[in-house]
């Protein structure tokens, strides 16, 4: 009964998304005010279905309901309730219903927080939300319904992935979702500015809070998936470059992009139309993300499927959506004045090259991501390629952006003048080649250019950013107290998300050159020394979990002067109904080195397992830059100012 | 020139600097950095290239997995199409999914005795999963056994006529 009402409820909320995408848009187009009406209650009545037909999924989920295929395929009656719920986007059908879900809340979301805004643009965007809708919700009811049912029943399910099995990816894919999805409503707006032919500075001022929302979003799923990888997997990498990282990662550069390229947009007037075709690029990235990973083309741990169904539809909505959008822009964007006015040493052509940057940095992922399945499908002969590729690649590119991001602060809309920013930013330079130069080598007592490069350019950006705290915060006439609470919570999450680059590129550099990483034979009693501490075997017990069977290491570890600084317990775990064996590492975090060890495999029966035993410094800088990241992206998305100029447009309204 | 006209030309060869400048880097790192991937059969017929990195894929042919001694991690296997096998060798730890009889992609180099030293095993983490270049392979390989028994047959019968 309840899968049956969960279908219906898809059902219904199909209907109302067709509605929601059609009449508010002809009602805008006709001048019918009811029609132009309707958009706002569709898109909640969209939210309140989709809800409905999420949390069925989760009960049937939680009763165990094996009469539903997707459910016997990704659960157990073994297995822990928390897994039994994150089960609900741990398959093909599920993460469907979750990306859909997610639309629909963005959809509410701005009937919510657009109350200001002139009604036949949200109407318009509305609507345009309603039509990505319903291409997903007839991609769920044709191809991927999760409440499809199993006939007969199975009398116990398949079980969730292990891999799945973990807190991490319980809330992994919800925030990437929500980031993923959220670069739909730019793309909204985007286009019901373009319909509606009114593309001035104000519709970039609305979209703003909305990207920043999105892109802080996806900073923390993608974050959350590289921590997830690396204590799960058992490699002790954070990112691999591997096909499904890369399909979240470029919507996450171009949206970057186009984060900075609205500030432009909305302060100066400048970059309208490539701010336009910003947002449209990036939406489209989110969506051949999704078309890479659920079409199964990709040879990764992440294409649950390959249905070719699947992949036919999601391109054919793909070329829909891009083409159509497109075609609108091409049709649309003469029309789009030309704005504000700047010289070539100014805050908009520091933008302009990031834009460049962030975009050709797309580009090369993009390439590096589609050239094998390009050459397989010409039958060209099957390739991958390697992680090197993107590493060399990428690492010019994100060199000079970095060090950019050092005068992102002071360099002044308009007009500027190179002296005068060479002699403000002169102290912070110096401190930078000083400290960032002998910075390897102070810490590590070794160094190499690529690293003192990275890591001056680390210092560099953080010295900038805490000077321009400062020298602002001490400006005005109060203390410096009153001085920092002046401050605008945009130019706080500017400080943040460049500050948290700084500390990523800090553990990234460091991490990549004074990791220790041994694949060593131990039975109870053996030491190994890695990167300055000793790691010592202790024992082996054999437990009993609550879906697994474990064999746990007790593992002892010293630093230089013989004290004990960590107690870990690497496992090594069979599931059982699916007889996976699964590596649970063990990591002693710290703020300034990562101990982990993992267990391989047995050797020859007897007591001596295969054993990774990993010194990692810095690693952990990688998250928390991430995280300053996401925070940033948070302060940008909810700074007053939004709701302050939302405020003065309605009055405005009110008034006229 | 205007200052409109050269705050143009400063964003045209701003772009096109950038522009050109990744794509070379790309292309460079691009041919630097395709891995070929070549089947056991391929292998046997000498079509993949010596000393040079290159994916090998297939099942781990059952019984063929041995220790060198009790102390180190490096082991030997066969990776087989059904038709051909070629012995691998892997210091290090095996994914966890690495089973006789599971389809596997490695990442290494042949060398000149014929044997392909591993520097890398991947093993995907879905006891149903094949990779597709394996799966092909076993096609392939499948096809060729047919066929060689199609012509050991028919070699058969008209000696058989003759008789």
């Amino acid at each position: 009964m309840i899968p049956e009402l969960g279908n219906f409820a898809l059902m219904v909320a199909l209907a109302v998304t067709v509605i929601q995408a059609t009449l508010p848009l002809i009602g805008t187009q006709r001048g019918i005010a009811n029609w132009m009406a309707l958009a706002r209650p569709a898109a909640q009545a969209q939210f309140f279905f989709l809800s409905m037909a999420i949390i069925l999924l989760g009960i049937s989920f939680v009763q165990d309901d094996f009469s539903v295929r997707y459910i016997a395929t990704n659960s157990n009656s073994q297995l822990p309730l928390i897994y039994k719920i994150s089960a609900i986007w741990g398959g093909h059908e599920g993460s469907l219903l979750l990306w859909t879900f997610m639309l629909s809340l963005w959809g509410a979301a701005v009937t919510w927080f657009s109350k200001s805004l002139p009604a036949p643009l949200t109407s318009r965007a509305i609507a345009v939300l309603g039509l990505v809708g319903i291409g997903f919700l007839l991609f769920l009811l044709l191809t991927s319904n999760p409440f499809d049912r199993l006939i007969p029943a199975a009398l116990d399910g398949r079980d969730l992935n292990p891999l799945l099995q973990d807190p991490g990816l319980a809330i992994h894919p919800p925030m990437l979702y929500m980031g993923y999805v959220g670069f739909a409503v730019p793309f909204a707006f985007v286009v019901a500015a373009l319909i509606g032919g009114h593309l001035d500075a104000t519709w970039a001022r609305w979209s703003r809070p909305w990207t920043a929302a999105a892109w802080a979003f996806l900073s923390l799923g993608i974050g959350l998936g590289s921590w997830w990888a690396y204590y799960e997997l058992g490699w002790g990498g954070w990112w691999f470059w591997d096909p499904v990282e890369n399909a979240s990662f470029m919507p996450w550069l171009m949206g970057t992009a186009l984060l900075h390229s609205l500030a432009v947009t909305e302060k100066r007037g400048a970059f309208k139309v490539w701010t336009v075709l910003l947002a449209i690029f990036t939406f489209s990235l989110s969506l051949l993300g999704t078309f890479l990973v659920r079409s199964g083309v990709l040879v990764s741990v992440h294409a649950f499927a390959a249905d070719p169904s699947r992949g036919v539809f999601i391109l054919m909505f793909l070329g829909v959506v891009i083409g159509g959008s497109l075609a609108l822009y091409v049709w649309r964007a003469p029309a789009i004045r030309g704005g504000g006015q700047f010289e070539s040493t100014s805050r908009e052509t520091l933008l302009l090259i990031n834009n460049v940057l962030l975009v050709v940095a797309t580009l090369t992922v993009l390439i590096g991501t589609l050239y094998p399945l390009i050459l397989d499908a010409l039958e060209m002969g099957k390739i991958s390629v390697g992680p090197p590729y993107f590493d060399s690649v990428f690492v010019p590119i994100m060199l000079p952006m970095s060090f950019l991001m050092g005068i992102s602060a002071v360099i002044r809309w308009k007009a500027d003048r190179l002296s005068r920013i060479v002699q403000v930013q002169r102290p912070a330079l110096i401190a930078a080649l000083i400290i960032g130069g002998a910075l390897p080598y102070l810490i590590f007592s070794e160094t190499s250019i690529q690293l003192s490069l990275s890591a001056i350019v680390a210092v560099w950006i953080l010295i900038t950013m805490i000077q321009d705290f400062i020298s602002r915060s001490t400006r005005g006439k109060g203390n410096f107290l009153q001085g920092a609470r002046s401050l605008s919570r945009s130019h706080y999450a500017m400080l943040a998300a460049h500050a948290g680059m700084g500390v990523f590129i800090l553990g990234v550099a460091f991490t990549t050159a004074f990791s220790v990483e041994k694949d060593v034979r131990m039975e109870p009693g053996s030491r190994v020394d890695a990167g300055g501490y000793t790691f010592q075997l202790d024992g082996l017990v054999e437990k009993q979990g609550p879906n697994y069977v474990t064999t746990e290491g007790l593992v002892y570890v010293y630093d230089k002067n013989d004290q004990q600084v960590a107690t870990l317990h690497p496992e090594k775990r069979i599931y059982t109904v699916q007889n996976m064996p699964m590596t649970e590492a063990s990591i002693d975090e710290g703020l300034f080195r990562d101990l982990y060890v993992a267990m391989g495999e047995p050797i020859n029966n007897s007591n001596a397992w295969a054993m990774r035993v990993y010194y990692k410094p810095f690693i952990q800088w990688i998250w928390m830059g991430v995280l300053l990241m996401a925070i940033g992206g948070g302060l940008a998305a909810t700074d007053p100012r939004y709701r302050r100029v939302a405020r003065r447009a309605r009055k405005g309204q009110e008034k006229s | 020139m205007t200052p409109k006209r050269k705050k143009r030309l400063l964003l045209v060869l701003v772009i096109v600097a950038g522009v050109s400048g990744a794509a070379t880097l790309m292309m460079k790192a691009l041919n630097e950095n395709i891995n070929l991937f070549y089947s056991p059969t391929q292998v046997a017929a000498g079509e993949a290239p010596l000393n040079h990195t290159f994916r090998l894929g297939g099942l781990v042919e059952s019984g063929s997995l041995k220790r060198d001694g009790d102390e180190g991690l490096t082991v030997h296997f066969d990776v087989t199409d059904q038709a051909e096998s070629v012995t691998v060798a892997y210091t290090g730890i095996l994914p966890d999914l690495f089973r006789e009889g599971q389809g596997i992609v490695t990442l290494g180099k042949l060398n000149s005795s014929g044997l392909f030293v591993a520097d890398e095993v991947l093993a995907k983490h879905d006891e149903n999963y094949m990779p597709p270049e394996v799966a092909e392979a076993l096609e392939a390989g499948h096809k060729k056994g047919i066929e060689e028994m199609k012509a050991t047959q028919g070699t058969e019968q008209a000696t058989g006529e003759k008789g």
